[in-house]
């Protein structure tokens, strides 16, 4: 379809602002640009329709299912955008006087009250925009507790081989030399060689659990004992909350500092990849290194104070809060019980689809699972030379968003599905049937399965050519 | 049935028969046993009715001021109806982040307009698809100028502080250096720049109006930056970005800023939008996701996430950045203000934040003790002296329901946008002279 | 798969060509090509840059993996193939032709496989 530009024809302008009430005053000419930005120029009803063709090309929950294992894709309460968008908190200024931004802060202390209790930390800040901005500032919480101690030595993070990649990464901006540790055949740390990897020099580790199999590590108090007696911290990945959250919390299991999405667990919508809020959360001996400013209460009211050893700030004010509020929109909405009701039901919807996918596809580790489970098609590719992306293509042409594919990296072709607890059976059970026929035409005819998908908007794209010959622009030629 | 769950009790069990468990606990038998938890000390589901009920009486309790003299950071803008309507579908609401390009054509095509935009506004050649505020953006552009001897980063004491301190942060996390270039009348100082230049810079930090309002003489400090072989990074307001000298044409490697004032309401400070973009040379230094053009197998024109191998997924630890996650809904927010805008629109925003800034800057300084604090042009803040306690002068300003100025070094920071009408700006004098006679 | 006999090989897959005494010319294999597809990007040493042996010295990506060209001697770099900056494929369509870098200077290098040796160690491997 045409892009804006294309559609733009040159005059066409409509005033949105009345006339100007003060003198007019230009700006210097040795101040401005040479040309106007090339802007479109577009009618309402033109750009209505622009937009609408654009949202028809998008997938999003309420089109279909969304099993993206990791991404936590569950239905976004429309009630939580409704009050986000209250006028009472939209059209608050950052830096109005606290006084006078009362309902806001009392917002985030509620919702990190609530999120505390859910994840056994005692502290957090809504700083972060997202789930690797919070990974960055919960690792610089560990870099400032080990300096606050004078202990430089500690130079090292470890990580299992079936983390996100978001994990190491994390470790690098914060100045930390990685160390990657082998996981078992369920995603699992392997705890002999994670008493290998630690000595004085270990900072921290980080770690997902549920891991990114899906497999709840049960060795998890030996793995923060381990850490903890060499000397070092507990990073807990939130990413799979989703699976625990009301049934048991990192916080008991020896973490000391973590992070949250809430733009997974807590429903808040993606928005196609952001906003988020990845919430960080700490134990007491923490606190103090948290960014600035930190929400604190002094009988009836609340106010702004900086944590006495502060890493500093993450970003300009205090994180994506209108995020904050439709988590805390949900978590009132659903309260205790229903937070931990969704854990259950998101467990159980997983093995659902996993008990009957597992006669049709190998699951790269059988047994039960948490809230999301991981299928291996090597067998598949090597016999019948359809891949985990051609599986996942043909799924586009049933409606639905295919699985999360390609990883973790540690599963050849893996497809990693998550089904969440607001989808229902019939849901599921389309999906697995989808997923059977494709199977079936996989032994059949697989070169079909290799052309799919047929009927979306566009087909498989040439992402050789994109990334040899990268167009980033239009360049209005 | 619990709420937002589908599945009824029947189906629950009859599903839980079905993968062959009789209870809940067994679902979690994997967990040792200590870990379970007995009880959650969390009320009671209030119902959507009584969240509704909650929420909106938080919401009362902040104060909505008509009349708003501040932006340090954050602007107070009009933001068209169509904005609002066409970011609220469920479609670009309720999506992730476009991995599966062939249903996701929607998204990648707004954000490869967003990447087109902000190269027009800044004059550079390629630009990210948004990175979580303007501060973490000049943060980012500071790590990416970062080469194997380079890593000190020089940040103008005239930039916003929220910024340097991010700017702060991140380079305290990477063991890198932060130095502050003073400011001589509220404008960056280029003589103390040269002086400060050595290699082991990486790059030079400044902002376009900066914190005080002011108008850089960014194309002077971009030539001394770069005959000291550092890189050189500006920070703009996308607004005033509209009309003055582009980054590109200053010369700037690298353009971020906060693009808030795109169509985003003030929501006390997010979510917000940084956008970053870069010269052609730098453009793979980029992090976070980028959109391509390119076809599909039948010849048709795509949209793709594309350089991905830059990024922490498949690069792990060798990753420049860790960012996942951005911005995207916001950067749609941005597009969407733009077009609707259009060339001439946001032209006259920025013409009207211009005059108005200035008339309101004229009728404050004519009351006594309210001196301009610097001599320089500005676009839509500026710096006065405060005759009084700010504070007071402020409390007073809110019983009129004004927001006024920030209180900063020297006096107070006002910002004036087009939302401000004249009668506002009279009466925000008059209670000035008020003020004044006690 | 081209196995050229004029040329050296090491088990991480690169080639090495001795252009004179102290310096070398170094690419991948027609192998690691094949094996790592279509190329999109390669990210080269600088000249100058110190390269010791056995360690990472530049990366190919593909579209959806990276990895690592180890430096087969130590030396210095002497020259990179800037050609292949704007056309990566060349390095899928002609291995052998597309080179990376060039190190002088040498002090040190590996032990190498010839050809024969090189092409069994590669159908072990699969």
């Amino acid at each position: 379809m045409k892009l804006s530009f294309e559609k733009s024809r040159q005059g066409r302008f409509f005033p949105l602002l009345p006339e100007l009430d003060v003198p007019e005053r230009k700006i210097s000419s040795a101040l401005t640009r040479a040309g106007s930005p090339r802007l479109p120029e577009m009618s309402p009803p033109d750009i209505s329709r622009h937009y609408s063709e654009l949202a028809r090309r998008t997938h999003g929950v309420n089109d279909g299912f969304y099993p993206l294992g990791s991404c936590t894709m569950k239905y976004n309460p429309k009630i939580n955008d409704e009050m986000a968008n209250l006028p009472g908190f939209t059209h608050i200024h950052p830096l109005q006087p606290e006084h006078t931004a009362q309902g806001c802060l009392e917002a985030m202390a509620r919702a990190e009250g609530l999120l505390c209790e859910i994840t056994g930390m005692d502290s957090m800040t809504f700083q972060p925009a997202a789930g690797a901005h919070g990974e960055f500032t919960g690792v610089l919480l560990i870099k400032a507790y080990h300096e606050s101690r004078g202990d430089s030595a500690r130079t090292k993070i470890i990580v299992p081989d079936s983390a996100h990649g978001t994990n190491p990464a994390t470790a690098t901006m914060t100045g930390f030399q990685v160390v990657n540790i082998p996981s078992d055949g369920s995603g699992c740390v392997t705890l002999d060689a994670l008493r290998e990897a630690v000595g004085p020099d270990t900072a921290g580790l980080m770690l997902t659990n549920p891991n990114t199999l899906g497999i709840f590590d049960r060795n998890i108090l030996e793995i923060t004992k381990i850490i903890h007696d060499a000397g070092g911290l507990c990073y807990y990945d939130g990413a799979n909350l989703n699976a625990i959250m009301g049934v048991a919390r990192p916080g008991d299991m020896g973490f000391d500092v973590m992070h949250l999405n809430l733009h997974k667990t807590f429903s808040t919508p993606h928005g196609g990849g952001g906003p988020g809020s990845g919430a960080v959360g700490c134990k007491s001996e923490l606190a103090r290194f948290l960014p600035s400013p930190h929400v604190s209460r002094r009988g009836d009211e609340f106010f702004f104070d900086a944590p006495s050893r502060s890493v500093g700030r993450v970003g300009a004010f205090y994180g994506n809060f209108l995020v904050v509020l439709r988590a805390l929109t949900y978590l009132v909405t659903i309260g205790g019980d229903g937070v931990r009701d969704a854990a259950r039901n998101a467990v159980l919807n997983a093995n659902y689809m996993m008990k009957h996918l597992s006669g049709i596809y190998d699951v790269a580790y059988p047994g039960g699972c948490m809230h999301e489970f991981v299928l291996s098609l090597e067998r598949l590719k090597r016999e019948h030379g359809v891949s985990a992306m051609d599986v996942a293509k043909s799924l586009l042409d049933f409606g639905m968003h295919p699985p999360t594919m390609y990883f973790p990296m540690i599963v050849k072709e893996a497809l990693m599905i998550e089904p969440t607890e607001t989808e229902s059976r019939e849901t599921m059970d389309f999906a697995i049937a989808a997923l059977r026929s494709i199977y079936e035409r996989a032994l059949e005819e697989p070169e079909s399965l290799r052309e799919a998908p047929i009927h979306t908007p566009i087909r498989r794209p040439d992402e050789v050519n994109a990334a040899r010959h990268p167009k980033l622009r239009y360049n209005f030629d | 049935m619990a709420y937002y769950v589908p599945s009824t009790e029947d189906e629950q069990l009859e599903m839980m028969r079905a993968i062959g468990v009789s209870s809940w606990d067994d679902l979690y038998a994997g967990l040792p046993a200590g870990l379970l938890l007995e009880d959650l000390n969390i009320p009671a589901g209030l119902s959507e009715y009584g969240a509704r009920v909650m929420m909106e009486g938080l919401a009362s309790e902040n104060r909505i001021f008509p009349s708003i003299f501040r932006g340090a950071g954050a602007y107070n803008h009009y933001i068209p109806s169509l904005v609002k309507q066409i970011t609220s579908r469920e479609e670009f609401v309720t999506s992730y982040t476009p991995y599966q390009a062939e249903i996701s054509q929607g998204t990648l095509q707004s954000i490869f307009e967003f990447q087109t935009m902000m190269c027009e506004l800044t004059g550079l050649d390629a630009s990210n698809a948004s990175i979580y505020d303007g501060a973490s953006a000049a943060a980012s552009a500071a790590a990416m100028c970062r080469a194997r001897n380079r890593a000190v980063v020089l940040i103008s004491e005239a930039a916003n502080p929220r910024v340097i301190s991010v700017v702060e942060t991140y380079c305290y996390a990477a063991g890198a250096g932060v130095k502050k270039i003073p400011a001589r009348d509220g404008v960056t100082d280029g003589e103390s720049l040269a002086a400060m230049l050595d290699d082991s810079v990486a790059c030079v930090y400044i902002e376009q109006p900066n914190y005080f309002g002011l108008i850089e003489d960014a194309s002077e400090l971009g030539r001394i930056a770069h005959s000291g072989g550092a890189k050189f990074v500006m920070g703009v307001n996308p607004i005033a970005a509209a009309v003055l000298r582009t980054p590109g044409e200053c010369g700037a490697d690298v353009a971020v800023g906060e693009a808030q004032p795109l169509g985003m309401p003030l929501s006390f400070g997010g979510p917000y939008l940084g956008f970053m973009t870069a010269s052609s040379d730098m453009a793979r230094h980029l992090p976070g996701r980028i959109v391509g053009e390119t076809v599909d197998v039948d010849g048709k024109r795509a949209f793709v996430l594309t350089l991905q191998a830059r990024e922490q997924h498949i690069r792990r630890e060798r990753a420049s950045s860790n960012i996942c996650s951005n911005q995207a809904l916001c950067a749609l927010t941005a597009s969407v203000y733009l077009t609707v805008m259009g060339p001439h629109g946001l032209r006259q925003v920025a013409d009207h934040c211009f005059s108005k800034a200035h008339y309101a800057a004229e009728q404050i300084s004519a009351v006594k003790g309210f001196e301009l604090a610097h001599e320089g042009e500005f676009f839509h803040e500026f710096v006065t002296s405060c005759p009084m306690d700010s504070e007071s002068l402020l409390r007073r300003l809110e019983s009129r329901g004004i927001l006024g100025g920030l209180p900063v070094d020297g006096g107070i920071l006002w910002c004036v946008t087009e939302m401000n009408t004249r009668e506002e700006i009279d009466e925000l004098t008059a209670i000035l002279r008020e003020a004044v006679r006690g | 798969m081209n196995f050229p006999e004029d040329l050296k090989y090491t088990r991480t897959h690169e080639w090495v060509r001795a252009l004179d005494k102290k310096t070398a010319r170094v690419g991948i294999t027609d192998y690691a090509q094949h094996e790592l597809g279509d190329l999109v990007f390669v990210n080269l040493p600088e000249v100058g840059d110190e390269a010791i042996m056995g360690e990472r010295i530049a990366d190919v990506e593909s579209v959806k993996a990276v990895s690592d060209i180890f430096s087969p001697v130590a030396g210095e770099v002497s020259a990179v193939n800037d050609e292949i900056l704007d056309a990566p494929e060349l390095v899928n369509s002609d291995p052998y032709g597309a080179w990376l870098f060039e190190v002088g200077e040498i002090t040190e290098r590996e032990e190498f496989m010839s050809a024969e040796d090189y092409e069994k160690y590669c159908e072990e491997g699969e």
